[in-house]
């Protein structure tokens, strides 16, 4: 899957991109196990065709959109993007798609939109961790309007250049870059559009440590431990690897501070 | 089972073995074998192989007193003192790949987070046990004394089990901390059992008896 050269101001790092072995084999997806070893071993068995998004809730223009039609809604875009992890590590990875907010405008969101949710598929007989009292299945998710309408926030396919292995989310997901990578969905099947702000899973599991917003941030800690910095997966040292500092809106502060200006970000966490 | 137990080659054997995990991680590391996080890795790895001796110790005396096997005994401050080689790699991994040896980060990170509060706890209340495991200590300290110094190690595992479940518990998977958890309630529900046992019927069986092994 090959996506042009994406102009969208903040979408090109230039940081040394994570190795693809790395970013396919190290991933956290609950639905095919907690290790994070698991879901290459188990995501196998996730079937994406034939693969449906239904697009439902306060719209004008509601609907089901197999796969290949979504693909086909926009042009494929390449985007660099740091990816950070909650749990203290990052990557650079390369994603294929189109921003979100070129599907809610086709859509047509009535005024009282304020929120989107995106449920994800939870399918016990492809998925051998539905149904573990991990969490409270389906994952689900949930943006601000104004945050989905972000160019950054990217509908993904693909990253290197191919469709997303089933282990990062295939056929398609959410890539929200200055957010922990938990609130960016995989395998989506429904994004409903709400008025109130949507539960999601991590925070029903665990309110007190991740918050609806759970913007990248140094200055709010995790209840257990620090996010001043970050381990950058396969930068080369090793075990020797530097920590680096975790921006701000994980760098994106340029292009989406004003979503929270006059925001107690620790409030809203 | 004693004879094989008392065989020269028995120690230096179980010594070898238990340095396995070790030099398998050892390997791993300076292969680039770890996987993408290595220190994370490494981390991981050296906790569970102190919660497993740990297990394993604790499993020694109700063994022997099983299966009549004194010569079980042997062993014991051996498999206590890689627990504590494996928390030491585990707390100094921590230390430089997590903290960079940043030591008043380090205090800072420890008063903040109650899980490595409690883990390093454990680790201090587990220090007096492996300095005072030869047998000078014990003649020092008198056996009564002794015996009841390492019955830290009943506490010991209990802090080791809520620095997992703690560690665990922001991704509620308990799965893993469960089972360690079963493995020290019935290693430590046999003592009460078995001393229950013996108030009623007196050296019925010999236990807990500290072992001046050469």
């Amino acid at each position: 899957l090959k996506g042009e050269k994406s102009a969208v101001a903040g979408a090109q790092t230039m940081e040394k991109l994570t190795e693809y072995k790395d970013a396919t084999s190290y991933n956290n997806y609950y639905e095919f196990g907690t290790d994070k070893g698991d879901p290459v071993k188990n995501a196998g068995t996730l079937k994406t065709r034939p693969w449906t998004v239904e697009v439902e809730g306060l719209v004008k223009k509601p609907g089901k959109y197999g796969i290949d039609d979504l693909i086909k809604l926009s042009a494929q875009e390449e985007r660099i993007y740091r990816l950070r992890c909650v749990e203290g590590w990052s990557m650079v990875i390369p994603w294929v798609g189109y921003s979100l907010a070129e599907l809610i405008k086709r859509v047509e969101p009535h005024g009282n939109a304020k929120y989107v949710e995106f449920v994800t598929l939870a399918d016990p007989k492809t998925m051998p961790f539905v149904g573990s009292r991990v969490l409270d299945w389906p994952y689900t998710e949930g943006l601000r309007m104004d945050e989905a309408m972000h160019p950054l926030t990217l509908l993904s396919f693909g990253m290197y250049g191919e469709v997303l292995p089933n282990q990062n989310g295939a056929p398609v997901r959410i890539v929200v870059p200055w957010k922990y990578g938990f609130k960016s969905a995989k395998s989506i099947v429904k994004i409903r559009f709400v008025e109130k702000e949507p539960g999601t899973a991590w925070n029903k599991a665990a309110a007190q440590e991740y918050g609806f917003y759970s913007n990248v941030n140094p200055d709010v800690d995790h209840p257990r431990w620090s996010q001043a910095t970050e381990r950058r997966i396969g930068d080369g040292s090793g075990l020797f690897a530097k920590r680096h500092k975790t921006l701000l809106f994980n760098g994106y502060e340029a292009q989406v501070g004003q979503l929270y200006a006059g925001m107690d970000l620790k409030k809203f966490y | 089972m004693n004879k094989l137990l008392l065989h020269p080659a028995a120690k230096p054997l179980v010594f070898v073995l238990c340095l396995l995990p070790f030099a398998w991680l050892a390997y791993g590391a300076f292969t680039d074998g770890l996987g993408a996080n290595p220190a994370e890795h490494l981390i991981r790895s050296t906790g569970d192989w102190t919660l497993r001796f740990i297990c394993i110790v604790l499993a020694v005396t109700p063994l022997r007193v099983m299966t009549r096997t004194n010569a079980l005994a042997r062993f014991r401050r051996m498999l206590g003192l890689f627990a504590y080689f494996y928390v030491v790699v585990h707390l100094l991994s921590y230390s430089l790949f997590d903290m960079g040896f940043d030591i008043p980060a380090i205090a800072k990170d420890i008063a903040k987070r109650p899980f490595i509060l409690v883990g390093f706890t454990a680790f201090v209340l587990l220090t007096p046990l492996a300095a005072t495991s030869f047998n000078r200590a014990i003649k020092a300290l008198g056996a009564k004394r002794w015996q009841t110094l390492h019955k830290l190690v009943y506490g010991i595992a209990g802090l080791g089990l809520l620095h997992f479940f703690w560690m665990r518990a922001g991704k509620n998977n308990f799965a893993e901390v469960f089972v360690y958890a079963a493995i020290v309630a019935t290693l430590l529900g046999w003592r009460v059992w078995n001393s229950a046992r013996n108030r009623k019927a007196p050296r019925a069986v010999p236990t807990g008896r500290v072992q001046l092994s050469k």
